[in-house]
């Protein structure tokens, strides 16, 4: 089989003049901080939303502690879960809050702390409609549900004077790959919509009555730009990054909030009595004038006992910082920070953590 | 006759443009597409973008340094493992292979292909990531090498088979034995075909993310060994093209063409080294 | 047409008596050494089959004891009120998958007869390599490229056509988004027909040249040629390239649910959004956190699966008969 092995060898040759290949600029890359011997790897994984912003921490962490080399992966917030329950990951992320039901199922031990906040908002593509709408919470839900249609339904119409809405069917649009987006809007929805609540529930993927699924952000602001007569709704910062054109919306106390750093932070302020007892609080339809309606916090998953005493102590400390220091990182990223007194209870717990 | 002569001839020149028109329909599309990648891409493509880490959001310059690596030790532990299993089990189907196991094992591998590459992921998962504990390169070139199985099975025999009989007859007419004659004529007479078929197996696994996510899982530091999660172009691809942010999206379309461009690298060396080897057989 | 060039080679059985002998002959030739070696390799394939499926089915006993068969045919989708149903998925990824191979293979086996029997070679070689480099652009591309580009072409100008011209059948009627089972299966087409050009170029390249001068000897045309000699010599390779994209086909994830609308709903036009099997564990798998919801979509890579058999099944049959035909009329 002289030949067979001759042929063999090329290929594998060829497979190595890839690596070969793709590693020669590696022999001269300069380094930025080469590794210590001794670096300390800590995996994590989880939600997609905040990859961003946990990037830019755990590499500026990095800077400050070059024996430390934090690897976050956005593989999503289930997967994250998953993983934390598998011991693959040190620790986990998850844009929705673990219940303790789930907690025990899973028999998971872990603290949450939350860490940014983000925000859901409509947007919309209406030939001829240039005005940025106000939409009501019952405006939202019916188009939802599938039982306002046209664009010029009283429901629509009544909040935008001056607006002349065409009388076309409106096509929604979702996500169609599980999110903390939806799970974020799906629970907003359910605290205006009784029937919403009932009928379709709030979660990651819900089974939608109406609607085309886009994947991810791009998929559902791709859908609406393409398509006349279309609603979708997408995050906060994918909105502010990419100039699309969002609507105000509703709050409890009737006041039309357009999306902003400032309304988001605003919505988490008002829950910060209620998370003495419990940081695991959804915050859609918050009180507060100044409140946008559809917001969330997302959460870090540290488990309650890391056995390795280097890993526990770093990512104690990476959390001190991140709640301090950190926060200054998190708005020229277009997140909300986290309000003052929600900072206070979080040092709290990880004080009793330690 | 004649009659019938201008029909023949009419139908074979209209027969054959419909055939270039369906080359030209195909080729444009394919250019559309390599052409919006170089557009999309090639200006975002340094030397800093080949040489560095990835930065941060919001930071200027920033590579993908290790996400090169990290795909072609992926690659090299996929041709290592998928490779041999696919050519010698297409010896097989070909040269060596009864009736009804050969169906079987053919029937397979092409359910094999048809398995999503997220499903391929979530197996590579339970077999190699949960016994190790933690995930690595390993994990991701194994599910990589699982997928090249099929294609490089399917195309393997179907060059084997396509090997003119006199080759065969002549081979065993000279009293060679049954493996010489498949090692020393059939195989290399058919190599060209069979290497087509790698090469286009590994490009094809080259772009995959899913069964990435799970298993060689990512990394924004340099990854030592096969035995740490690495970097890779395509999750690099994936996370960058779904991040709100302009400046990642422009890296993940630089990183799509750089992808291409290290594809077409290894083809071409390949083809260059092959046909110095082994001479056309036509 | 003459046999397959294979049928000649088929492994002759020696009597049982002389078995043993032949085989101690065959170990000392080194053939049954090759045989065992290369046996072993292809066992290994059935066995890794094997053992996908195994991992498949262990991982998804929840559902399989909640639902039963009731899974098969129930239309629902829903992860809240956790009611799972495969129906839908499996009704998109068939259709897409054979509109795709419908537009794909005349496509990719005329471009592939043209770039071995009328381009010059070198032209042929170089346009080739461009084909094959496009298998390696991440579907995640492909997918982006589809939603901003095909898609508002779908809705502006290819349904519209399609339903003035053929607006009486079922399949082009209804509102027109561009998203949907159409646009998931053009994006199917791009995706498996470098697959389909670059195998059937290399097979009928393949095709001895004396089958060819003896064709054009007897006064047949060049298209005559190819088409009743170069095209039936060649055609298992040519099959198997349709094999190969057809698995594809199934299984493609990213681009597809970009651009199919994914909605779990039945509905008999092509413009309607849809939903396959690849797509929804896609979509879902890395954000689902319940048990039964987590195995619900295993169990669907399960029915993709037990889909591919029966499609793979079809089709073999459809080529068998094709053949047979082919065959009768020379």
């Amino acid at each position: 089989m002289k030949k067979a092995a001759v042929v063999l060898g090329l290929l594998v040759l060829a497979a190595g003049l890839m690596v070969t290949r793709t590693s020669a600029p590696s022999a001269a890359a300069p380094t930025p901080v080469p590794p210590p011997a001794d670096a300390l790897l800590i995996n994590a994984a989880g939600a997609t939303f905040p990859y961003p912003i946990y990037s830019k921490w755990f590499d500026a962490y990095h800077k400050m502690h070059p024996d430390i080399q934090i690897n976050y992966q956005s593989i999503g917030s289930g997967g994250g879960i998953q993983q934390l329950h598998a011991g693959t990951v040190d620790f986990g992320a998850s844009d929705m809050p673990l219940k303790d039901e789930m907690l025990s199922q899973l028999n998971l031990h872990v603290f949450q702390f939350p860490t940014v906040l983000g925000a859901v908002m409509p947007t919309y593509n209406i030939p001829g409609v240039n005005a940025e709408l106000n939409f009501t919470p019952q405006a939202l839900a019916g188009i939802y549900l599938g039982k306002i249609t046209k664009w010029n339904d009283p429901e629509i119409t009544k909040p935008n004077p001056g607006v002349s809405f065409p009388g076309n069917d409106i096509v929604v649009v979702h996500r169609s790959d599980g999110s903390g987006t939806t799970f974020v809007w799906t629970d907003y929805l359910s605290k205006v919509s009784p029937e919403w609540k009932s009928r379709v529930g709030s979660n990651t993927s819900v089974n939608w009555p109406v609607g085309l699924g886009g994947k991810g952000n791009e998929g559902v602001a791709g859908i609406v730009k393409q398509t006349p007569d279309s609603i979708g709704y997408v995050e906060l910062i994918y909105a502010l990054q990419n100039h699309l054109p969002y609507g105000r919306v509703q709050n409890s106390s009737g006041k039309f909030i357009k999306a902003s750093l400032t309304t988001v932070t605003a919505a988490a302020a008002g829950a910060a009595a209620q998370m003495q007892k419990d940081v695991r609080v959804s915050i859609t339809d918050a009180p507060g004038a100044n409140a946008f309606p559809i917001c969330s916090f997302t959460y870090l998953l540290i488990p309650t006992n890391i056995p390795d005493a280097r890993k526990d102590k770093a990512i104690k400390d990476f959390l001190h910082w991140m709640m301090t220091d950190g926060q200054n990182m998190v708005e020229a990223l277009n997140y909300a920070r986290l309000p003052k007194p929600v900072v206070a209870i979080e040092e709290k717990s990880l004080s009793q953590v330690q | 006759m004649s009659y019938r002569l201008v029909w023949r001839k009419a139908v074979n020149v209209v027969m054959l443009s419909l055939t270039g028109l369906c080359a030209l329909t195909s080729l444009s599309v394919l250019f559309f597409i390599l052409g919006y990648l170089i557009w999309k891409g090639g200006s975002h493509l340094s030397w800093s973008f080949l040489t560095h880490l990835p930065a941060p959001v919001g930071e200027e310059g920033g590579g993908m340094a290790n996400a090169i690596v990290g795909s072609g030790k992926l690659l090299l532990i996929a041709a290592l493992t998928g490779i041999p299993v696919g050519f010698l089990g297409g010896v097989y189907l070909a040269e060596f292979g009864g009736k009804t196991f050969s169906f079987l094992v053919r029937y397979t591998a092409d359910l094999l292909n048809g398995v999503p590459s997220i499903v391929m992921g979530i197996f590579a998962y339970t077999i190699v990531v949960m016994p190790m504990g933690h995930f690595s390169a390993l994990a991701g070139g194994l599910a990589l090498g699982v997928m090249l199985i099929p294609i490089v099975v399917r195309s393997t025999e179907e060059f084997l088979r396509a090997v003119p009989i006199t080759l065969r007859e002549g081979a065993l007419a000279l009293g060679a034995t049954k493996w010489r004659a498949v090692a020393t004529v059939i195989v290399p007479a058919a190599f060209q075909g069979i290497a087509t078929g790698m090469l286009l197996s590994l490009a094809r696994v080259a772009g995959e993310t899913a069964p990435l996510l799970f298993t060689s899982f990512s990394n924004q530091f340099w990854s030592s060994g096969f035995n740490q999660p690495t970097a890779s172009l395509p999750v690099m691809i994936y996370t960058y093209a779904i991040s709100p942010y302009d400046d990642w999206h422009r890296q993940a379309w630089a990183a799509g063409l750089l992808l291409l461009a290290l594809v077409l690298m290894a083809n071409v060396g390949a083809r260059l080294l092959l046909s110095r080897r082994v001479a056309t057989p036509r | 047409m003459a046999s397959l060039p294979i049928a000649v080679e088929r492994r002759s059985r020696p009597p049982s008596r002389g078995r043993v002998r032949a085989f101690v002959a065959g170990l000392r030739s080194g053939d049954e050494i090759a045989h065992l070696i290369t046996l072993m390799f292809a066992a290994s394939i059935f066995l890794i089959t094997a053992l996908l499926v195994f991992e498949l089915w262990r991982n998804s006993a929840l559902p399989r004891e909640h639902f039963g068969w009731r899974f098969l045919w129930t239309r629902v989708w829903d992860p809240v009120f956790e009611n799972f149903g495969a129906l839908p998925f499996i009704y998109g990824t068939v259709v897409t998958s054979s509109v795709a191979l419908l537009l794909a293979v005349p496509l990719g086996v005329g471009a592939a007869i043209f770039l071995a029997e009328l381009a010059p070679r070198r032209i042929s070689n170089g346009l080739t390599f461009l084909i094959e480099l496009l298998a390696a652009i991440p579907s995640v591309i492909i997918g982006v490229l589809g939603i901003f580009i095909l898609v508002p072409v779908v809705r502006t100008t290819v349904e519209p056509f399609l339903k003035k011209t053929l607006g009486f059948l079922p399949l082009f009627q209804g509102p027109m988004f561009g998203i949907g089972l159409l646009a998931a299966s053009l994006v199917l087409t791009i995706m498996v027909v470098p697959f389909i050009i670059s195998i059937s170029r290399e097979v009928l390249l393949a095709v001895p040249v004396e089958q060819r001068e003896a064709a054009l000897a007897l006064g047949a045309t060049k298209w005559e040629t190819t088409w009743k000699v170069v095209v039936p010599y060649a055609r298992t390779g040519i099959f198997s390239s349709v094999f190969l994209a057809l698995a594809r086909a199934l299984g493609e994830t990213m681009a597809v649910t970009m651009v199919i609308g994914n909605d779990p709903k039945i509905n008999a036009s092509l413009f309607a959004p849809g939903y396959s099997i690849a797509a929804v564990i896609a979509n879902e798998f890395t954000e689902a956190t319940g048990r039964l919801y987590l195995q619900s979509l295993i169990e669907l890579g399960l029915v993709l699966f037990v889909v591919t058999i029966i499609i793979n099944g079809l089709a073999r049959l459809l080529i068998l008969t094709t053949t047979r035909r082919a065959t009768a009329h020379p």
